[in-house]
């Protein structure tokens, strides 16, 4: 198990050993008004390995992606993509970057002036202009097909359900073959069938795309079905990270609290 | 009865009359907190301003949304152009025909109606009609995109949205102005001479003949060509209200409301400039 005392030195996974980190979060503020959220926090999630970030609702663990994403802007630290510092790019260069990740947001957000099969074209039709339309299609055909939408290219996202939604979101995310996929609460608002049917999409994604992942969730059971390893938050820095397992035998009445009440 | 004014019978306690109980701090703070609200919106808006003309003049360019937004705000709002300005030619035919009589100087019609319509009311009016309905939609538009995190979905996918939401919006409002502005002022020379025409007989040909005798470049190109500031006014002020709302439905509303009734003012005050402007480069 590994504490936030010991991040530093903690191998950030089993495929990733030995190489940079896709991603690594180093000693992060954030501060919206007078509530700091993140309060120099650092994490790194190696390649083709998956860090669920826990937490109880408020404790930044969207603010977390969004600022990986570089949405926002830290107060202060730093966060690298793959080695390569963030902060402070231009808007080009940092379109560069976010061409390599894949994000689903909480509630899908899919463009709803558009169809399901526009929504996963949206990317390619900006970042894959040499690809004829034929091709495209087929794409978007396969994209949708892996996320289980195969029969939906024509449908609005009002005329689809939430769960829907979400596997539509996760086709758009992976439109541009991404290196790395941030998932901000992928099973937030779906029944148990659902999630499960999400976590086992999310799992199988993962082991033909090999990408590196953070998932952001509330649900104890899909963080311990889909991450190598997972992260614990409280008051804007880690508690405690490592397996589930290591998060069972850990005595911070805090964790216990937490896995008891999940 | 207690001092701070409470009755015996009643004991509703009323405030004694004559004194001002607020603090002249709080005024103070309150009016330096509008100041500073007044000059923090212009320095977002020049901030805004500087990010859509960068990502306009780099590529890649969005010629495809261009193209839907010159449809959306110039092709659908020509009817609306149209039978606004109809409506305001054959009130000045009516107003003009009226006044000129009173002065025996009836003769002037034809050129009173088109100088007034094409100097005056064809601009103003086209920048009003076209500030409601697309600075509203514009406003809701991307008010609503925003709280849905679809912005930021354009974003996270290495798209820019000054590029593609905003520059684009912005340059057809720009494009469309004059054009909407000319077919304005032709309907309205149209139904101005044509309610002139069932009171008295003049011929079309007379009418435009008369009108536009001595003319020159100076007094329609400027005036025709401002409605360019009107069409900046008018997408720049929609789009930056659009796309920093915060506070869900809400939200959205204030937007809506905010984008047409800023707008509608600026292009007003903008006006006045522009006029002074056009006389004293164009005299």
């Amino acid at each position: 198990m590994a504490t936030t005392t010991d991040i530093s030195t903690t191998p950030t996974g089993t495929e990733g050993d030995n190489s940079t980190p896709a991603v690594a979060v180093k000693n992060v503020h954030k501060t919206f008004g007078i509530h700091k959220v993140l309060n120099g926090i650092s994490l790194s999630v190696g390649q083709g390995e998956t860090l669920a970030v826990l937490g109880r609702s408020g404790t930044g663990k969207s603010v977390l992606l969004r600022l990986i994403i570089g949405l926002s802007q830290p107060d202060s630290g730093s966060i690298h993509i793959q080695g390569q510092n963030i902060s402070g790019l231009s808007v080009d260069q940092l379109g560069a970057v976010r061409t390599k990740m894949g994000f689903l947001f909480q509630h899908a957000a899919l463009y709803d002036s558009l169809t399901v099969a526009e929504n996963v074209a949206f990317p390619l039709e900006h970042h894959r202009r040499e690809m004829s339309k034929s091709e495209r299609t087929d794409r978007i055909q396969g994209l949708l097909a892996e996320v289980g939408m195969g029969g939906s290219l024509d449908k609005m996202p009002s005329d689809i359900s939430g769960g829907m939604q979400k596997r539509v979101g996760l086709a758009r995310a992976l439109a541009l073959d991404p290196e790395i996929l941030l998932l901000d609460e992928p099973t937030a608002g779906l029944d148990p069938i659902s999630s499960r049917e999400i976590d086992e999409l999310i799992l199988k994604l993962q082991r033909e795309h090999r990408m590196a992942s953070i998932v952001v969730t509330h649900d104890l059971f899909s963080a311990k079905t889909i991450s190598n390893r997972l992260a614990l938050l409280d008051q804007g820095n880690v508690v405690v990270e490592g397996t589930f397992e290591d998060l069972q035998q850990c005595d911070i009445q805090f964790v216990r609290d937490f896995l008891k009440h999940s | 009865m207690s001092g701070l004014g409470a009755t015996e019978d009643t004991g509703i306690r009323v405030r004694p009359s004559g004194r001002n109980t607020m603090p002249a701090s709080v005024i103070v703070d309150s009016i330096s907190k509008i100041i500073g609200n007044f000059f923090e919106w212009f320095g977002d808006l020049g901030i805004f301003f500087w990010q859509v003309v960068r990502a306009a003049v780099t590529p890649p360019y969005e010629w495809r949304e261009l193209m839907r937004q010159l449809d959306e705000i110039g092709s659908k709002s020509f009817p609306l152009v149209a039978l606004a300005g109809a409506a305001i030619g054959v009130v000045i035919s009516l107003e003009a025909r009226y006044s000129l009589s009173r002065f025996g100087a009836k003769s002037l019609f034809p050129s009173t109606l088109v100088y007034s319509v094409i100097e005056v009311m064809g601009p103003i009016i086209t920048g009003l009609v076209v500030s409601g309905r697309v600075g509203a939609g514009i406003g809701a538009e991307l008010a609503s995109m925003k709280v849905t995190e679809q912005i930021d979905a354009i974003e996270a996918s290495a798209i820019n949205p000054y590029r593609l939401l905003a520059a684009t919006r912005i340059v057809a409002c720009m494009a469309m102005l004059p054009l909407l502005t000319i077919s304005a002022d032709v309907c309205a020379l149209l139904t101005g001479w044509f309610a002139q025409a069932l009171v008295e007989p003049l011929s079309f040909h007379q009418f435009i003949e008369s009108g536009f005798h001595g003319a020159t470049f100076n007094a329609f190109f400027p005036p025709t060509f401002k409605t360019v500031v009107y069409g900046l006014i008018i997408g720049l002020v929609a789009c930056f209200q659009g796309m920093r709302t915060k506070g869900g439905a809400e939200g959205v509303g204030r937007a809506a409301t905010n984008s047409v009734v800023l707008a509608s003012l600026f292009l007003i005050l903008a006006d006045v400039v522009l006029v002074k402007f056009i006389l004293v480069v164009f005299p």
